[in-house]
């Protein structure tokens, strides 16, 4: 019988994030499928919030490693705390949430338990009494279901993958579990983050529209002349008025590596393609880009794709976009503010 | 000097970006069709990470860069001719596969013998380098584990910065959720850091340094110890390219005030 484990860090408040919930939803739901046991761990400074709130997930045991030491997203002690949790759950399938956080200590632990991984999972099913887990492979261009026989095997689920769980929150007090920090895995101190000035924050992985710009925009336009200055107006203008996450292809990011005069609040983390992002939206609207595969490939778990171009043989109307407008986005985007201010 | 770096970089070939891939079934389970014949670039983030570890070892007296590559010897070659002009480097060759459905842990355990096997390689002060994702398998965690194998437990991962620091330390900036960057100071050597784009742009072209580099890097692909990868409990079920065409509907010759309209009514419908 199959042991599974749900494995999660909890926020800075004790909480658990929605990425963590669904991949719980994963779990619970191949804990049903197999007839199997589940565990859930937790680790994190606070765990108690989290633990009251999936009390009714199901689980056997509620085990836990927590304190100061494991407040940052420190990959020794977040991976010490991994290690400890998996093997005193005897785990078989662990099921974790693809944060950064946990991202960057799966492979280790692993490594440590002796086990498999895979990440960038999208669905786990229970074929023929086994677990069976569908991933992407080159970037999103090739679809794959596979199953292994090693054991731990830990699954990092996709945001956005599966519905969260949900249940009303009760009474648990989890097992501590020790992990032991000598000094030489606190060489690493997290001093904090950087946070983009609000005004530049363009990334809104909520948002239900991703606003793509492509090179265009900083390209001479009709009159002989480059805007870039107006190109950066409308578009944190049309940001401001829709609350679109934005997007860049590469070669608009790349301009600033080269010193070209470029949009200023663009960088490599709104990159989307095949060395940028994927991120997951219901709807997409590209803008000055040519559509060529690099690029769509980061278009995967978009729903509804439209684009505006001048070039009527772009890659987006070879069946990569919806509805493709021959237009002048500088035209185009800055009516739509206009309505969009109007409303 | 004390406070140098051995940075070695992990970097495999992934098909061209602009290539078709299909899947095909073969005796050793999935691949590529034509694998062989796909023209090759080097993995794009793992040369990111190649420029950074370049950059690096210019700043820092005393340091030195190893490129560490598992791939098919014929392909890596060619690759080569191209990554040889970037920067300065000692190539160590492993002939194996680069195919995105081989196992991360087998290509891990290899990569690790062959750092371990660098004449001269100082482990403590080793900085191991790579793509924070590669472009092929997308795994994420083979870096992890040559690390975890190496015995470092300092490791950063979606890295856009590295700063050293005069003490020996270093700072980093690592990619997290919300398009912020989380800020970590490292006592020193050694980490693993798997880089995203970085701040570099590709270097141009030197043929010097190709000139420089294929003394070195011949010798090394002839060199090459072969490393197989097995399936080891892995199974494919099914490995097929999803259906991407979309019926496009074009629209040309209307005024911009029509498709603002149109527009506006997409992004507010529900």
């Amino acid at each position: 019988m199959e042991n599974i484990l749900f494995l999660a860090h909890t926020e800075a408040d004790g909480t658990l994030s929605k990425a963590a919930l669904e991949t719980l939803g994963a779990a619970v739901e191949l804990k049903q499928a197999l007839n199997a046991a589940l565990v859930a761990a937790l680790y994190g400074e606070k765990i108690q919030p989290a633990a009251h709130s999936i009390s009714a997930c199901g689980a056997q045991r509620f085990l836990a490693v927590c304190g100061e030491d494991f407040a940052q997203a420190r990959h020794a002690t977040d991976a010490a705390a991994c290690e400890a949790l998996v093997r005193a759950s005897g785990a078989t399938i662990v099921f974790v949430a693809a944060s950064s956080r946990n991202s960057r200590v799966v492979g280790a632990v692993a490594h440590r338990v002796h086990g498999c991984v895979d990440t960038h999972v999208t669905d786990v099913a229970a074929a023929s009494g086994a677990p069976a887990v569908t991933r992407w492979f080159y970037r999103q261009r090739i679809e794959g279901s596979l199953t292994r026989t090693q054991r731990p095997w830990i699954l990092l689920l996709d945001p956005g993958s599966c519905s969260p769980w949900q249940d009303a929150p009760g009474l648990s007090t989890p097992e501590l579990i020790d992990a032991p920090l000598p000094d030489s895995l606190r060489r690493t101190t997290v001093r904090g983050t950087v946070t983009p000035p609000v005004d530049q924050q363009t990334i809104r992985p909520d948002a239900d529209l991703l606003f793509v710009a492509g090179a265009g925009w900083t390209k001479k336009q009709k009159d002989g002349q480059t805007h870039v200055p107006e190109a950066e107006t409308i578009i944190l203008d049309f940001l401001r008025n829709s609350k679109a996450s934005l997007g860049g292809s590469k070669s608009l990011v790349d301009l600033s590596g080269e010193n070209q005069s470029t949009l200023r609040f663009m960088s490599h983390l709104n990159q989307v393609g095949q060395t940028g992002a994927t991120p997951r939206h219901p709807k997409g609207l590209s803008t000055c880009c040519h559509g060529e595969e690099p690029h769509t490939v980061g278009w995967r778990f978009i729903g509804e794709r439209r684009a505006i171009n001048l070039d009527p043989s772009c890659g987006w109307a070879r069946g990569k976009a919806d509805v493709l407008y021959i237009a002048d986005a500088f035209d185009v985007i800055s009516k739509v503010n206009a309505l969009l201010s109007a409303r | 000097m004390s406070n140098s770096f051995q940075v070695v970089v992990c970097a495999s070939v992934v098909p061209d970006p602009l290539q078709t891939l299909e899947p095909v079934t073969g005796p050793n389970g999935p691949a590529l069709k034509n694998e062989m014949m796909l023209p090759a670039i080097l993995d794009p983030w793992a040369a990111h990470a190649l420029y950074e570890g370049a950059n690096l070892v210019k700043q820092v007296a005393g340091s030195a860069l190893w490129l560490v590559s598992m791939a098919p010897k014929a392909k890596l070659q060619q690759v080569m001719m191209t990554v040889a002009q970037k920067v300065p480097l000692q190539l160590v060759a492993l002939d194996g596969p680069s195919s995105g459905f081989a196992d991360a842990h087998q290509t891990a355990t290899a990569l690790a013998v062959a750092i371990r096997n660098i004449p001269g390689l100082d482990l403590p002060r080793l900085l191991l380098f790579g793509g924070w994702e590669s472009a092929s398998r997308s795994a994420g965690v083979t870096l992890q584990m040559v690390g975890d194998e190496l015995g470092i437990v300092d490791q950063f991962q979606g890295v856009d910065a590295i700063t050293p620091q005069d003490d020996g330390s270093f700072e980093v900036l690592e990619r997290i959720e919300g398009a912020r960057h989380q800020v970590s100071l490292c006592a020193g050597p050694p980490a693993v850091l798997g880089w995203a784009t970085g701040s570099l742009g590709e270097p141009r072209n030197n043929p010097q340094v190709g000139m420089a580099n294929m003394r070195t890097i011949m010798p090394a692909l002839q060199r090459a110890v072969a490393a197989t990868i097995s399936s080891d409990g892995l199974q494919y079920a099914n490995v097929t390219t999803p259906k991407q065409q979309r019926q496009t509907r074009i629209v040309k010759d209307v005024p911009a005030d029509e498709i603002a309209s149109e527009l506006v009514q997409w992004i507010k419908q529900e």
